[in-house]
């Protein structure tokens, strides 16, 4: 599998830490030193769906190429506009993609798990073009009254169009079955049969808990990524790292004695858009010129399942 | 033995003098919010070779040495 195009989208209303002071016991120093966020993008009047179109057709400008191209779509998504139709099936209808089209959801890992099916259908040969999306609107699912959780996520769109190449060169993914330190309970319904019923929930999140899982976790699953692709983490020239806390992302950088550049965030205008901020960031450093044909590429996420995933690409060029 | 160690890896960590730190620190006196105590407990582990249970009963230096002896123990 290889990139041949990045692309992304986000909604237009910005909202700055001062702005949830207004209706949260919080402040800004808070924020900002727990999490290193200063804004975030929340949707108001879009549709997810029209956040992964858009995201999408700049993927595939950037690629070059068409709807017409594409023979599967892959979205990854914890809450779509619905629940069924699933995000890539409304995504192929809108975009009139004649192929294939399912969700995955691999919650803030989903981008990597992503990549990683996506390597398998190209190298099988059953697909030979894939749009990869990955669209989240967090603010629909925080409990806004809670301030430890609701000032940490942004809503946004990242996408990627992938073909067959030597670019990916390994994997690892791995899945710890444990809810309670991150969920999320839907709608009960009503069935006059149902003995117990769980009530619906917004997100909850165990902070610290979390945070030591996936330090742990994205230091381990890089360090071995990177010795099974046979590099050296000097040999790597960007790590993109889920963009929960920034905090994580310095913890994993001091860990392996690398110097910031090659650890790049946009958490801090970003928050935490789930499975969509590694390829909204992958999207932003290649418009900015950031990748060279030929550099390496290594990607960490981590998020509830508790999933994690990592793996080393080769940037091709796009 | 284990105090004097977790009061120098905390001392780096944080920047500060080592002498400020006392067994009945409390983490808010030392200004450590949740996260840090879980970089610090994690530093602790990878230099001692234990497992520690995050717990939010645990909110001074002489609590949390003592968990790092039951660890070390098990």
């Amino acid at each position: 599998m290889r990139i041949l195009g990045t692309g992304s989208a986000l909604p237009g209303l910005t909202v700055d830490n001062e702005r949830l002071m207004e209706f949260l016991d919080t402040s800004d120093e808070w924020i900002r030193t727990r999490t290193g966020i200063c804004s975030r993008q929340i949707m108001t009047d879009e549709t997810l769906l029209q956040l992964a179109v858009r995201a999408s057709e700049a993927a595939l400008e950037s690629a070059g190429l068409s709807a017409a191209d594409i023979d599967y779509v892959l979205g990854s998504t914890v809450l779509a506009d619905t629940i069924t139709p699933s995000l890539a099936c409304a995504l192929q209808g809108a975009l009139g993609v004649a192929g294939a089209a399912l969700d995955i959801n691999g919650a803030c890992a989903g981008f990597v798990y992503a990549l990683d099916v996506a390597d398998a259908y190209l190298s099988s040969g059953k697909a030979k073009k894939m749009l990869v999306v990955c669209a989240e609107s967090m603010s629909r699912i925080a409990d806004w009254t809670d301030r430890a959780t609701c000032v940490l996520f942004g809503d946004g769109a990242g996408a990627v169009v992938v073909g067959a190449g030597e670019g990916f060169l390994c994997s690892h993914l791995t899945s710890e079955g444990n809810a309670a330190p991150l969920n999320m309970y839907p709608n009960p319904g009503n069935s006059p049969f149902a003995t117990v019923r769980q009530p619906a929930t917004s997100l909850y999140m165990d902070g610290p808990e979390i945070y030591k899982f996936a330090v742990q976790h994205s230091v381990d699953d890089l360090r071995l990524v990177i010795e099974k692709a046979g590099l050296s983490p000097d040999g790597i020239d960007h790590y993109l790292l889920h963009q929960a806390n920034r905090r994580i992302v310095e913890a994993v950088r001091v860990r392996f004695k690398q110097p910031e550049e090659k650890f790049p965030t946009n958490i801090e205008v970003r928050g935490n858009t789930s499975s969509a901020s590694i390829p909204i960031l992958l999207d932003e450093l290649n418009r900015a010129g950031r990748l060279r044909a030929g550099e390496l590429i290594a990607m960490s996420a981590f998020g509830a399942g508790l999933t994690t995933a990592a793996c080393v690409l080769r940037w091709t060029g796009v | 033995m284990i105090f004097e160690k977790v009061a120098e890896m905390l001392a780096d960590y944080k920047g500060i003098d080592v002498s400020t730190i006392a067994p009945e620190s409390t983490f808010q006196d030392l200004e450590l919010d949740s996260l840090d105590v879980a970089d610090l407990v994690m530093q602790i582990e990878d230099a001692l070779g234990v497992n520690i249970e995050l717990d939010p009963s645990v909110t001074n230096m002489d609590a949390l040495v003592k968990r790092i002896e039951e660890a070390k123990n098990a």
